[in-house]
């Protein structure tokens, strides 16, 4: 039962929810100060300008993963076919970038249209069809792959424009997807924060009777929801294309697990309606500096996946105890 | 009323002197009820008098805070529904809780399937029997095999009649079963208490309809408020008698409103109907006009609010917001024609708990703190501000998790949400349910500001002297139709009841 709040009382009741607030939203800059003077002090390596630069490569296909399927876990859904999306888009922003045919901008909207459409399908299903998200995005990560595999004959396709592949290099000493990463998740959490839109994504995942109580579309807003995140996939898939020199149809399998578990590790819940992309972006940065970290120490990658998965379930715990308290 | 006296022959079971509070509010003050074998007790009283509380004590669903229980003069603990079972108590519940997937005969012995003792292995044909000799008990023919899912609500009021059957109970609690049932059903029933009865059972038989009543029971206990206030054998009391000890209260306990003159019709309602919910309801609603609905539970006043506003829309029927028929398939319709809502169910259609209290509260307005669109935070924030002030809310400030606000401040800011989107119809469904008598006063002054300001305000509420003291008009209903139109200044309380009571 939570207790009333009387007039001449406000203070010490305010106290402990602020305070109970702040340790939520900086629990995580803590965890992510703490891994990296760890790591600092256990090597030489890891505080260098060029490993960080590095690390932030490395975090950029997942951070942008993650920022889109923050949209579809605050509204209380989930999507599971990130991965096999990020194939195919790659697939088909490759089978556009040969040299000479197109402009290559063309092939980046192609992967992305790729990415955005198998969102909206998602979408659809959910919303018009009322088929639970778990189950939709399960059959389109079945889906998605099988297309990826049928659009590029099953080979890799490679003879990519370079044009293309200079997506994946430096601009004035940072690397482009780093920085893509960055502008979208300021847009988006710009959006997020600022708009009807984005509070209505809120409202959807808080209480979505009462959501449609207050007169908002609950369907059209889900449909949103996964339509971006198919849209931040697809490009996603363009540019893990580029980094690879090809369009590969195996790649980025189980991509979405990741992604789902730095959004959660950042604070925003599986049932909807709490977090945000600052949360986002700080998990895939802790995930991404412990994977780091583990490397310069030479840990096997075997070890490796068994650290990753005890963190995963370890950060939600401690959230959720947090929470009930 | 019976005060420690000893058992006295033919008392099988006996409650004394219990009470129960839910977060402060008494439910039970000392209530006592002596069950005799071999006779039917009716529990009577109205919505929130305490009867399903007093029922689930005794049904072992929930403990009470005071008093005991006596079973053929012993004290037993009931700590459980295994508990009451274990003594022979057994219930048949208000709600229904079929297993929708499992099939007719199985729900009627869920938990007590006869199997083979060595490794469980059901037994499918005596189970098929058992369940066919409980039916035929009830003269119901249902087909065995059905899904319960299948099934419609009165044949699964049915099966769980037929399920507390097989538990060869000394003591049956019966709450409001015949609520769904067809004629036919309830007269099957009847035979059936009157031959348990005639073994020995003591039946507490909870209704609101009086034929009934006078039908089967032999003695009748009347409560309010949470407390008993008298017992009596049936064939001492009449109709009227008992409606007056059922209502009993003063109608003073809320202000009367003073009238204001009414302006013109803002929204006419005209052979509205959903299946299984209403039927036919017209209504006129006018500027200015607080127009009161009332009925017992069940009676479809939250259904035909819930179809004005679009949550669940009608069947069939024709809505008109000043003179212009309007089509309402959902609550963003039903706002763009000016017409506001607070559910009735605050947790689950009201509130959004992981937000603070500032976007709780413009959440249906939103768009007119934007600019294309973003929203102008300033402007939002003045807008909460001015509606915690408006309304007087009491919060720690705007930002404060809506959650730990208590019941009545949580209820405020709903009813802010509703009114800063500036509707002109206002349908407030049981505003002061579960909120302290504080919020309550001031609950019921806003509703009656809302109509000086010209708003037409449409207010369902179970609470008799809360309806007629706010209301220009009464509505009754009973059983999905409207049974009164009534002014309020000129009826009574056993009035009303007369028409809510079903036939």
């Amino acid at each position: 039962m939570p207790c009333p709040v009387e007039p001449d009382t406000p203070r010490r009741l305010v106290f402990p929810a602020a305070a109970r607030r702040l340790l939520q939203r900086f629990g995580i800059v803590i965890a992510l100060v703490v891994v990296g003077a760890v790591l600092a002090a256990a090597t030489p390596k890891f505080l260098t300008a060029t490993n960080l630069v590095n690390v932030a490569r490395q975090v950029s296909i997942n951070g942008i993963l993650a920022v889109g399927v923050t949209f579809v876990l605050l509204t209380g859904g989930v999507d599971l076919s990130l991965g096999s999306v990020v194939a195919l888009a790659g697939v088909v922003a490759a089978s556009f970038a040969h040299p000479d045919e197109y402009p290559i901008v063309f092939a980046v909207l192609m992967g992305i249209a790729t990415g955005t459409a198998c969102g909206a399908t998602n979408g659809l299903v959910v919303t018009r069809g009322g088929v639970a998200p778990f189950i939709v995005t399960l059959g389109m990560m079945t889906a998605a792959r099988g297309l990826a595999l049928v659009v590029s004959g099953g080979k890799p396709v490679s003879n990519m424009s370079p044009d293309l592949t200079q997506l994946a290099g430096d601009i004035l000493g940072l690397p482009i997807p780093v920085l893509i990463l960055a502008a979208v998740s300021v847009a988006s959490w710009l959006f997020l924060a600022n708009t009807r839109l984005g509070r209505h994504i809120y409202a959807v995942g808080g209480n979505e009777n009462a959501a449609r109580a207050a007169g908002i579309d609950v369907r059209r807003i889900k449909l949103f929801a996964y339509t971006v995140c198919g849209a931040l996939t697809g490009l996603a898939g363009v540019v893990l294309a580029a980094r690879i020199t090809t369009g590969q149809p195996n790649a980025g399998v189980a991509y979405e697990l990741d992604a789902i578990a730095a959004v959660v590790i950042g604070g925003t819940s599986l049932s909807g309606g709490v977090g945000g992309i600052g949360g986002t972006l700080l998990g895939v940065l802790l995930m991404g500096v412990i994977n780091n970290g583990l490397d310069l120490l030479n840990v096997s990658s075997y070890y490796q996946q068994i650290v990753k998965g005890v963190i995963i379930v370890g950060a939600v715990w401690l959230d959720r105890r947090q929470r009930r308290q | 009323m019976q005060r420690d006296r000893p058992t006295t022959d033919g008392a099988v079971f006996e409650a004394r002197h219990i009470s129960k509070a839910f977060a402060g509010v008494q439910a039970l003050v000392d209530v006592s009820l002596t069950l005799r074998s071999g006779a039917v007790h009716a529990l009577m009283g109205e919505n929130g008098a305490g009867k399903s509380t007093l029922m689930r004590v005794l049904g072992g669903l929930l403990r009470a805070d005071s008093g005991e229980i006596l079973l053929g003069g012993r004290p037993i603990l009931l700590r459980s529904p295994q508990d009451a079972s274990r003594h022979g108590i057994a219930m048949i519940h208000q709600e229904l809780l079929p297993v929708p997937d499992m099939t007719v005969a199985e729900n009627i012995l869920l938990g007590r399937e006869p199997a083979s003792r060595l490794v469980g292995w059901i037994d499918r044909r005596a189970m098929q029997r058992e369940a066919r000799r409980l039916l035929d008990l009830l003269e119901a023919d249902l087909p065995l095999q059905w899904k319960m899912r299948r099934l419609s609500v009165a044949q699964m009021q049915t099966v769980e009649i037929a399920k507390t059957l097989g538990q060869d109970a000394r003591v049956l609690i019966m709450d409001e079963p015949t609520a769904a049932i067809s004629q036919r059903e309830v007269d099957a029933l009847f035979r059936v208490i009157a031959t348990l009865r005639d073994r020995g059972v003591a039946i507490v038989y909870i209704t609101h309809k009086m034929d009934e009543v006078f039908r089967i029971a032999d003695t009748i206990t009347v409560l309010r408020d949470g407390s008993h206030v008298g017992t009596c054998p049936a064939g001492e009391i009449d109709r009227q008698a008992l409606i007056a000890l059922m209502v009993g209260r003063s109608v003073d306990d809320a202000a009367v409103r003073p009238r204001a003159c009414r302006g013109k019709v803002v929204l006419t309602v005209r052979g509205l109907s959903r299946a299984g919910a209403f039927q036919d309801v017209d209504f006129e609603l006018r500027r200015g006009e607080v127009l009161g609905i009332t009925g017992l539970m069940g009676a479809g006043r939250t259904e035909l609010l819930s179809a004005v506003f679009g949550l669940v829309p009608a069947d069939a029927g024709e809505i008109c917001v000043a003179g212009q028929p309007v089509r309402i398939r959902r609550p963003a319709d039903a706002m763009r024609h000016g017409i506001g809502m607070v559910t009735e169910d605050r947790q689950g259609f009201g509130l959004i708990h992981t937000m603070p209290v500032k976007h709780n509260m413009t959440l249906a307005a939103l768009g007119g703190y934007c600019r294309g669109p973003f929203i102008r935070h300033a402007q939002e924030t003045a807008a909460a501000e001015a509606g915690i002030a408006a309304l007087g809310i009491k919060t720690a400030g705007a930002r404060q998790a809506v959650g730990e606000l208590s019941g009545g401040n949580q209820q405020k800011v709903v009813l802010a949400r509703s009114l800063l989107a500036d509707p002109s119809i206002v349908l407030l469904d049981e505003p002061t349910r579960g909120i302290d008598i504080g919020a309550k006063a001031e609950v019921h002054a806003l509703i009656a500001r809302l109509a000086e300001e010209g708003k037409a305000v449409v207010l369902v509420s179970s609470e008799l002297p809360e309806a007629l003291a706010l209301s220009d008009r009464l509505l009754v209903m009973r059983q999905g139709t409207v049974a009164a139109e009534l002014d309020p200044s000129h009826t009574t309380q056993e009035e009303v009841l007369r028409y809510a009571m079903p036939r």
